[in-house]
C-alpha cells in the first residue's frame, strides 16, 4: 500500500510536470508579444524592450521555462500581466466559489442521475424507464452553455425564481450547480440503472427476499451498497469533467470561480493566468483520480492496489 | 434683439446643463450598481488602460486638469491656475491649497513631481510613459540614467513649474490624462507592485472594498475639494457578468448601469421598444474605424488606386450591417473632435467613377491583394461587405482574418499587410486633440516597424506642418491651430492614405433611479460614464 501511494505520487508529479511543460510551450508559440500587449499602443520601442527584459522574455525558451519552474516550485506562479496581481492570489480567491459549484454539482448529479437510475432499473422495459433514459440521453448531450441560458431564462427571467447569475446566497447555487450537474446525473443514471439491473438478479438478493426482508429492506440494504461501487469510483473523474464544465458554466452564470478566470484569461492572452489555471486544473483532475484509486479497496475489498 | 439671443442661450444651457435641477440644488446622497463583464484589470493611474478602468481611475484620482463634465472643454482640477511662457516652454502650476489625498496627508507640489518622475520610470512600465516625452529630461529618465525629470521643478509646496524640450501644444491635455494623476509616494512604497489594487488619491470618491471576481465598491470622499461632488454616496461594480445578463437584471431594476453598453443581440430589441426610448443615450466617440493601405506595397503606391478603393466601399451599407451604431466616415477626424472639417465632402460612393480611376492607374483588369482583419464580431463581416464592394470594382481581397495581435504584427511590418480593417484595434483618442489622430497612425513617426501607422503613410511636408501647428501654445492661437489640423487631415485625404469607413457611436442605458445630464452617462473622456456627477432621484 505504501509503496503504491509513493509510486501514484511520484507519476503524478511526472504528469503534472509534463502538462506543464506542454502548456508552457503552446503559450510560448502563440504569436502575441506579451510585452508589447503590457506596453499599449502608445509605448516607445524602448519601453517594450525594456518590459521585455524585465520579465525575462528576451531569454531563450529553455530558459524562461526554467525560470517559470523554479518560481513554481516557491509557490509561486507569477504575476498577470494585464491585472497586474500575483496569479497565486487570484486563483486563491476564486478557488471557494469554484469548488462551493462543484460540491452543489455533485449533490445534484448524484440526487437527479440517481434516483432515475434506480427508477428506471425498477421499471424496467417500461414507458418510464424508456423516456427516463431518453432524458438522460439529452443531458449527457446538450452543451452546457445550452442547458444554462435555458435554465436562466425560463426560472430566473421568466419565472423570477433565482436571481438571474450572481453570487452569495442557497438560491444563487441552484441553477449553475444544475447546469453543471446535468451531465453527470445523465451518466449517472444510465450506470445506476445497469448496476442495478445486474445485482437485482443476484443470488444474495434472493436469499434476501427468500428470508422474509421487506422489498425497501433489500432495494436500500443489500442491492444498493452493491450498486453504488462503481458509481462513487467516478466520481472522481468527474472532478477532471468539471473543470471543463466551469469555464462554460461560471461564465454563463457570472460565478466568480476559477473557470470565469480562465474563460477571461484566455480571450485576452493573460498568459501566467492561463497557465496557472491550468495548473490548479491538471493538479485537481490528477488529485481526483489519485483519490478515486485510493477509497476503491475501501469500498470494495475485491479491490486491492498494488 | 439682444434679449431674445440671451434668452435663447440661456434655454440652450439650461437644457444642455443639468436638468430638472440646478447643480448645486442636487442633493449628495444615495448609490448605484454598474455591472461588467471583466474583472477590473487594475486602478493604478500610471497603468491603467483600458476602457473599464479609464473613469474609474478619474473618479479616484486628479491631475492637473481634467474636462467640464461630458464635454472636451479642458478645465482646471488640482492646478488652480497655470501660465505658460511666451515661447511655450514652460508651464507654471498653481495647486489648490488644502487637498487631501484619501489617507488624509495634505497633496503638495512634492507629490506632482514624484508622480510624474513615477509614470515616466521604466520600471513603472507605464503604456502611458510616451506621452511625457515633451518634457525636459524625459529621455534621460526613460533611458534608465536618471531617476527624476529635469524639467519639472518644485518652486514651493503649491507651485510647481514644468519645463518642456520643445513646444506641446497638447501639454494641458496631456496632464489630464490619467498617467497624470497625483498619486502619494508613501502609499505606492507601501503597496509597490500591488498599489493598483490599494489605490490611494484624491479623488471624488474612495475605493472601500475590493473582492475579486465579484465586486468593487467606491465611498464618497468626504473631504472632496470639489463641492457638491460626488453626488452619490456609493457606487458598487459588479464585475463577471455577461452583457446580457446584465441587461436583464437592469430591466428587472436589479443594476443601473450596463457598463458594457447594450449587447449588440439585444440592440433592436431593447432600441425599439418604446418603455426604454429615455432610458437608451447615445453619444458620439473619439473613434475612426478605417482601412488601410499599405503605400509601400504596389499597386497601393498609386494614389488613384487609394482613391477607386476609397469610392468602392459602401459605408451606409456598413453602418446598416452594425445595426446603425455608427455614422459614415468620410475623413479621419471623428465629428466631435477640434478639427473636424463637417464641410468636407469626402470620397463619394460611386464605383463606376472607382472603376474608371483603377483604368486610369492601368489596372483596368482589377487585381488580388489582401484584406487583414480581427477575427471577433462584427469586424469578419464588415470585412466581407468591404470584400464585396471591392469585388464590384475588379479587385480580389482575400480576408485574413486573425487574431487582434496577429493583425496589429502584420500592420506593424513595411511588407506584410496590403490592407488593414482597422475594427477593435484602432483608432480611439487617447484625449480630444487632433494631434492624437496623427502622430502614431498617419506621421512618420508612427511608419516604423511594430508602429501603428499601417499605411505607412510618410509626407514629411506634413509632418512639418503638423510640429507647427501643435507649437502654437498661446491659447488664443486655439482657432488658427484647429484650421491648421483641419487642413493637414484633408490633406491626408487628398492622398487618400485611409479609406475612413465610419465613426463608432456609444449607446447605454441607465436605471431610472439615475439623474443627471445625458451627456455624462456617454462621457467623451471619462469612458464609459462621468461616475462623479451621476445622482440618485430618490433622494432628491
Amino acid at each position: 500500500m505504501g509503496g503504491y501511494v509513493l509510486r501514484r505520487i511520484l507519476q503524478s508529479l511526472l504528469i503534472l510536470l509534463g502538462i506543464s511543460f506542454l502548456t508552457f510551450i503552446l503559450l510560448y508559440l502563440i504569436p502575441a508579444d506579451p510585452a508589447r500587449q503590457i506596453a499599449g499602443r502608445s509605448a516607445t520601442a524602448q519601453t517594450v524592450e525594456n518590459i521585455r527584459e524585465q520579465l525575462g522574455l528576451n531569454l531563450p525558451f529553455y530558459q524562461q521555462y526554467f525560470r517559470y519552474l523554479t518560481g513554481l516550485l516557491q509557490g509561486d506562479l507569477g504575476r498577470s500581466y494585464l491585472q497586474k496581481t500575483e496569479v497565486g492570489e487570484l486563483i486563491w480567491s476564486r478557488l471557494p466559489a469554484t469548488l462551493l459549484l462543484m460540491a452543489g454539482a455533485i449533490v445534484s448529479e448524484l440526487a437527479i442521475g440517481l434516483t432515475m437510475g434506480l427508477v428506471a432499473a425498477l421499471r424496467r422495459n417500461t414507458a418510464t424507464d424508456t423516456s427516463l433514459m431518453v432524458l438522460s440521453f439529452v443531458g449527457v448531450s446538450s452543451p452546457q452553455f445550452v442547458i444554462g441560458i435555458l435554465l436562466l431564462y425560463v426560472f430566473s427571467v421568466q419565472l423570477g425564481w433565482f436571481p438571474i447569475g450572481g453570487y452569495g446566497t442557497f438560491r444563487h447555487m441552484v441553477l449553475p450547480s444544475l447546469t453543471l450537474g446535468l451531465l453527470g446525473a445523465g451518466w449517472y443514471s444510465r450506470m445506476m440503472r445497469s448496476a442495478m439491473i445486474d445485482v437485482l438478479r443476484q443470488d444474495f438478493i434472493r436469499t434476501a427476499r427468500a428470508k422474509g426482508l421487506k422489498r425497501w429492506q433489500v432495494l436500500f440494504g443489500h442491492a444498493m451498497p452493491n450498486a453504488l461501487l462503481p458509481v462513487i469510483a467516478m466520481i472522481g473523474i468527474d472532478i477532471g469533467l468539471f473543470m471543463s464544465g466551469i469555464v462554460v458554466v461560471e461564465s454563463v452564470f457570472g460565478w466568480p470561480g476559477i473557470g470565469q478566470l480562465a474563460w477571461q484569461a484566455i480571450q485576452r492572452v493573460d498568459i501566467p493566468i492561463i497557465m496557472g489555471v491550468t495548473l490548479v486544473s491538471a493538479f485537481a483532475i490528477v488529485l481526483g483520480n489519485f483519490l478515486a484509486d485510493l477509497i476503491a479497496p475501501l469500498i470494495d475489498p475485491r479491490i486491492k492496489l498494488r | 434683439m439682444n434679449k431674445t439671443l440671451l434668452a435663447g442661450a440661456a434655454a440652450l444651457l439650461a437644457a444642455t446643463a443639468l436638468s430638472p435641477a440646478q447643480a448645486e440644488d442636487i442633493k449628495q446622497g444615495g448609490s448605484m450598481i454598474v455591472t461588467y463583464k471583466d474583472d477590473v484589470s487594475t486602478l493604478d493611474p500610471a497603468i491603467g488602460y483600458d476602457w473599464q478602468n479609464w473613469s474609474m481611475i478619474k473618479s479616484l484620482f486628479d491631475g492637473l486638469m481634467d474636462y467640464e463634465p461630458g464635454t472636451t472643454n479642458l478645465m482646471n482640477d488640482l492646478a488652480e491656475d497655470y501660465t505658460i511662457s511666451d515661447d511655450g516652454k514652460v508651464f507654471t502650476f498653481k495647486l489648490r491649497q488644502g487637498v487631501k489625498f484619501h489617507n488624509g496627508r495634505e497633496m503638495t507640489a512634492e507629490d506632482v513631481k514624484y508622480s510624474l518622475d513615477r509614470v515616466a520610470n521604466p520600471k513603472t512600465q507605464s503604456p502611458g510613459a510616451g506621452f511625457f516625452g515633451s518634457i525636459k529630461g524625459f529621455d534621460a529618465v526613460a533611458a534608465g540614467d536618471a531617476d527624476s525629470l529635469e524639467g519639472v521643478t518644485v518652486v514651493d509646496p503649491y507651485t510647481v513649474q514644468i519645463e518642456l524640450s520643445r513646444p506641446d501644444a497638447t501639454f494641458l491635455h496631456v496632464m489630464a490624462i490619467n498617467f497624470s494623476s497625483i498619486v502619494p509616494k508613501e502609499a505606492v512604497e507601501e503597496w509597490g507592485a500591488d498599489f493598483g489594487k490599494h489605490p490611494v488619491g484624491t479623488g471624488a470618491f474612495s475605493l472601500e472594498e475590493w473582492t475579486l471576481g465579484q465586486r468593487l465598491v467606491f465611498k464618497r470622499n468626504e473631504d472632496y475639494w470639489r463641492a457638491g461632488v460626488p453626488r452619490l454616496d456609493e457606487i458598487t461594480f459588479e464585475v463577471g457578468q455577461e452583457p446580457i445578463v446584465a441587461l436583464l437584471r437592469l430591466q428587472r431594476g436589479e443594476a443601473d448601469i450596463p457598463g458594457d453598453g447594450i449587447p449588440p443581440a439585444k440592440f433592436l430589441e431593447v432600441t425599439k421598444d418604446p418603455q426604454y426610448k429615455d432610458l437608451i443615450i447615445e453619444g458620439g466617440q473619439l473613434h475612426t474605424g478605417y482601412v488601410t493601405m499599405n503605400v509601400k506595397m504596389p499597386p497601393f503606391d498609386k494614389p488613384e488606386v487609394r482613391k477607386a478603393v476609397n469610392m468602392a466601399i459602401n459605408k451606409d451599407r456598413i453602418v446598416r450591417i452594425i445595426n446603425g451604431r455608427a455614422v459614415p466616415a468620410n475623413q479621419p477626424l471623428p465629428p466631435t473632435m477640434p478639427g473636424y472639417d463637417k464641410d468636407y465632402e469626402g470620397y463619394a460612393y460611386d464605383p463606376d467613377a472607382a472603376k474608371a480611376l483603377l483604368a486610369e492607374a492601368g489596372l483596368g483588369d482589377g487585381f488580388e491583394t489582401e484584406l487583414y482583419v480581427y477575427n471577433t464580431d462584427p469586424n469578419p463581416r464588415i470585412a466581407q461587405a468591404i470584400q464585396a464592394d471591392l469585388a464590384a470594382i475588379g479587385i480580389k481581397a482575400e480576408i485574413k482574418a486573425l487574431a487582434q495581435a496577429n493583425v496589429i504584427a502584420a500592420g506593424g511590418e513595411p511588407d506584410q499587410a496590403p490592407m488593414i480593417w482597422s475594427g477593435g484595434m484602432a483608432w480611439i483618442a487617447d484625449f480630444p486633440d487632433p494631434s492624437n489622430f496623427y502622430g502614431p497612425i498617419l506621421g512618420c513617426a508612427g511608419a516604423v516597424k511594430g508602429g501603428w501607422n499601417w499605411s505607412w503613410y510618410c509626407n514629411e511636408e506634413l509632418d512639418a506642418l503638423a510640429t507647427a501647428a501643435d507649437s502654437m501654445t498661446d491659447p488664443a492661437q486655439k482657432a488658427e491651430r484647429e484650421e491648421a489640423w483641419r487642413k493637414i487631415f484633408i490633406a491626408v485625404m487628398d492622398d487618400a492614405a485611409w479609406a475612413p469607413v465610419f465613426h463608432e457611436q456609444r449607446f447605454t442605458m441607465r436605471s431610472e433611479r439615475l439623474g443627471g445630464p445625458d451627456a455624462i452617462f456617454v462621457d467623451p473622456v471619462h469612458i464609459p460614464v462621468n461616475y462623479d456627477y451621476v445622482w440618485a432621484k430618490d433622494v432628491q
